[in-house]
């Protein structure tokens, strides 16, 4: 009640007619206004003083906000792994992924469960499954990054350009990620790698995928600018006589860091789906290629008798999904302590 | 908007002796509204700065006042060009301003710097306050490497503030020392003429002083011009030397600094002086403050003929609701824009004696009474 009067009052003061603050005695000579003048001697001891307190650089702030985040901080730690054995894949793996063992197969032509040789048995043809699901991280950490590398050049190039010149490019920019999201993604990424990009392997998925997620991207990116470009240090930027070309790129960019590191990481979660989606209808990566998503779609057939063949494969993408979903979020509020409060 | 045009462009105080350096003529912004997502039109138009007409001479300051949304800081940046305008001209040492495009808008952006109001939002968080600062003498080239540092060092020692921080951010200061940053930044190009956006109304009450006299004391030592807008009529009368009254987009009253403080003419200004609390207890007691009834009407839609006639106590009917009041010379360097005044008649308002209304002596008050 209180509460609601004195913001009543703050508010009829902020808006109101002019507010007379006349406190202080401002007229020559007197007391107040000839004491002050900033002496430099005074003033250097002054800041000397009060500056030691805080000089941290924003990215160790962030860092030390996102430490404290257990989950982030154990999302990190499994991408970290997940990354280590992707690469290393040919060095870890206990088999080639693409060798079909005579032993891999019971008499009745039903895959092997764990073994010693076989640590996660092996799938409908032979192939040992580890070393499979171990060069299927490579296939999804590939598109996963490369694509969202690619959707987030294109979304920050239209974005920055939506957002900050505004005009046509913005109507045509925007108009353009509009249409793009009234399409139903799964069909027209179904439709663009059976015609035009058929036969194009790994590559063929990063620009499906590129072409289908530069949306988000550009929206994110072009809402950002929107408000930074009404900041007054851009007006006091182009005050200076900037270019636009130096207020982009010095003063708008380095604002737009946060959102970027934010959506690009869950973005690689989406797109590992995406990817698994894809190549589980049979449009993605294609046999012998392993990838997640194909494995599961290949055991799903036996599910009742070897449920492991889409199990194994399914917690593979769970578990590098809720990795980059956790960090994403992590840095999200590690970024922005404001918006977690709320 | 009727007779505006015979005297246009001349609403400057008889000339002591000093050069215009920047001449506002017929200074019009209007933001469109509009509607519609892929084929946008005009549905209107917000009129936040209505036909301006003054003169700023060199060497002085000119305090623009009037309440929140009047279009003091709209004109401010339209005269810097931020906000290009709808129409009119600004000369800046007789060049016009408002036809310059990309390079040559910016050299001669060389020449005039903005001070601004929230020194949060106008310090790049990402920069240091070296960068910031610098970045002018880099966008102009006018050092190297080390001649910018050496420069950068000398700015800051010039506003107050220590050089060796150089390389903080400016996350790292209090809000005043982050406006003695802008300022040093602001007197980098070394710039002959400054709009003051409201530079101390962000800042806490015991450290505006301190900005103030560092403003006048920059000014006595690099000869600057000051446009200094604010809502604050005491801090506008303690460093203007001459005032500019603004209601709903339109100059209503100028005059020195001096004479508008002690004639308000304007019934406007007379209502907003009589507002200003008086720092001692036996003369605040005595105050009355003119309340205007009503609140300021939207930009959007203006009334037809004098802006203020809906507020004002002293408003004819059939007069100041049809025709646009001129900004003429009422005395010598006393311009008003009202139809009340002839000669040296104007409408004396004052509060009422027991409420709060208001009323109007149509009394001539030659030598006028205290503010």
């Amino acid at each position: 009640m209180s509460d609601d009067e004195s913001r009543e009052a703050a508010e009829q003061r902020r808006e109101g007619i002019l507010e007379p603050e006349a406190e202080m005695d401002l007229r020559p000579g007197s007391a107040t206004a000839g004491a002050e003048l900033a002496s430099g001697a005074a003033a250097a001891g002054y800041f000397g003083e009060t500056l030691m307190i805080e000089q941290q650089s924003l990215g160790g702030e962030v860092w030390r906000r996102f430490r404290r985040d257990k989950f982030a901080m154990i999302g990190l730690a499994a991408i970290i792994i997940i990354i280590i054995l992707a690469v290393f894949a040919p060095w870890i793996a206990p088999h080639d992924p693409l060798k079909q063992f005579d032993e891999g197969i019971t008499m009745k032509g039903m895959p092997v469960g764990s073994s010693a040789k076989f640590l996660l048995g092996t799938d409908t043809l032979g192939r040992d499954m580890l070393s499979r699901i171990l060069y299927g991280a490579r296939v999804s950490l590939f598109i996963g990054i490369v694509a969202n590398g690619f959707a987030l050049l294109l979304g920050v190039v239209f974005g920055l350009t939506a957002g900050y010149f505004k005009g046509g490019a913005e109507t045509l920019i925007m108009r353009m990620t509009d249409v793009m999201m009234a399409f139903p993604i799964l069909l027209l990424a179904i439709a663009l790698s059976t015609t035009v990009f058929s036969n194009g392997g790994v590559w063929l998925l990063v620009v499906v995928i590129t072409i289908v997620y530069w949306t988000p991207m550009t929206r994110v990116i072009h809402g950002e600018v929107l408000s930074i470009r009404e900041k007054e240090f851009v007006d006091a930027a182009r005050l200076t006589g900037a270019t636009n070309r130096r207020i982009l790129f010095r003063h708008i960019l380095p604002h737009l860091v946060a959102p970027i590191i934010v959506y690009t990481s869950l973005g690689i979660a989406t797109t590992i789906v995406f990817e698994a989606t894809l190549s589980y209808i049979g449009v993605g990566v294609q046999p012998p290629t392993p990838s997640w998503g194909q494995m599961i779609s290949m055991g799903q057939d036996y599910y009742y008798t070897a449920p492991q063949l889409v199990i194994y494969p399914g917690l593979a993408i769970v578990i590098t999904v809720l990795a980059f979903n956790l960090v994403g979020d992590g840095l999200r509020d590690a970024f922005d302590p404001q918006q977690r409060r709320r | 908007m009727s007779a505006a045009s015979s005297q246009r462009g001349a609403a400057s105080a008889a000339g002591n002796g000093h050069q215009t350096l920047v001449r506002v003529e017929d200074l019009r912004v209007h933001f469109p509204i509009t509607s519609g997502v892929v084929f946008q039109r005009k549905v209107g138009a917000v009129y936040a700065v209505d036909g301006l007409d003054f003169e700023i001479k060199t060497g002085e300051t000119l305090g623009l006042v009037g309440e929140s949304g009047c279009g003091k800081s709209t004109t401010g940046r339209a005269i810097l060009q931020l906000i290009r305008p709808t129409t009119g001209r600004v000369f800046y040492e007789g060049g016009d301003l408002a036809n310059l495009k990309g390079k040559a808008l910016r050299k001669q952006r060389r020449r005039m710097q903005m001070i601004f109001q929230d020194p949060y939002a106008s310090l790049n968080s990402r920069m240091t306050v070296g960068d910031i600062v610098g970045e002018p003498l880099l966008v102009h080239h006018m050092a190297d490497r080390a001649g910018r540092k050496a420069k950068v060092r000398e700015l800051l020692e010039t506003v107050g503030i220590n050089p060796n921080t150089l390389n903080r951010y400016p996350h790292e200061f209090s809000g005043g020392q982050r406006q003695r940053i802008g300022i040093a930044r602001a007197l980098a190009v070394e710039p002959n003429f400054i709009v003051c956006d409201e530079p101390i109304s962000a800042l806490d009450v015991s450290i505006r002083a301190q900005i103030i006299n560092l403003l006048q004391q920059l000014q006595r030592e690099f000869g600057l011009t000051y446009l200094f807008i604010a809502h604050d009529l005491s801090v506008v009368r303690h460093i203007s030397d001459r005032v500019a009254v603004m209601y709903l987009g339109r100059i209503v009253e100028l005059a020195e600094n001096a004479v508008l403080y002690e004639t308000p003419m304007h019934p406007y200004t007379q209502a907003l002086l009589s507002a200003v609390p008086i720092p001692d207890p036996a003369a605040e007691e005595q105050r009355r403050p003119v309340v205007l009834t009503g609140d300021v009407p939207s930009p959007v839609e203006p009334p037809p003929g004098c802006h203020f006639h809906t507020r004002c106590p002293a408003a004819r009917e059939g007069l100041c609701d049809v025709d646009d009041p001129v900004l003429k010379e009422v005395r010598p360097g006393h311009w008003a824009a009202c139809h009340l005044i002839t000669g040296d008649d104007y409408p004396h308002i004052r509060a009422g004696e027991d409420d709060l209304g208001v009323a109007v002596e149509d009394a001539v008050h030659p030598g006028g009474e205290s503010a």
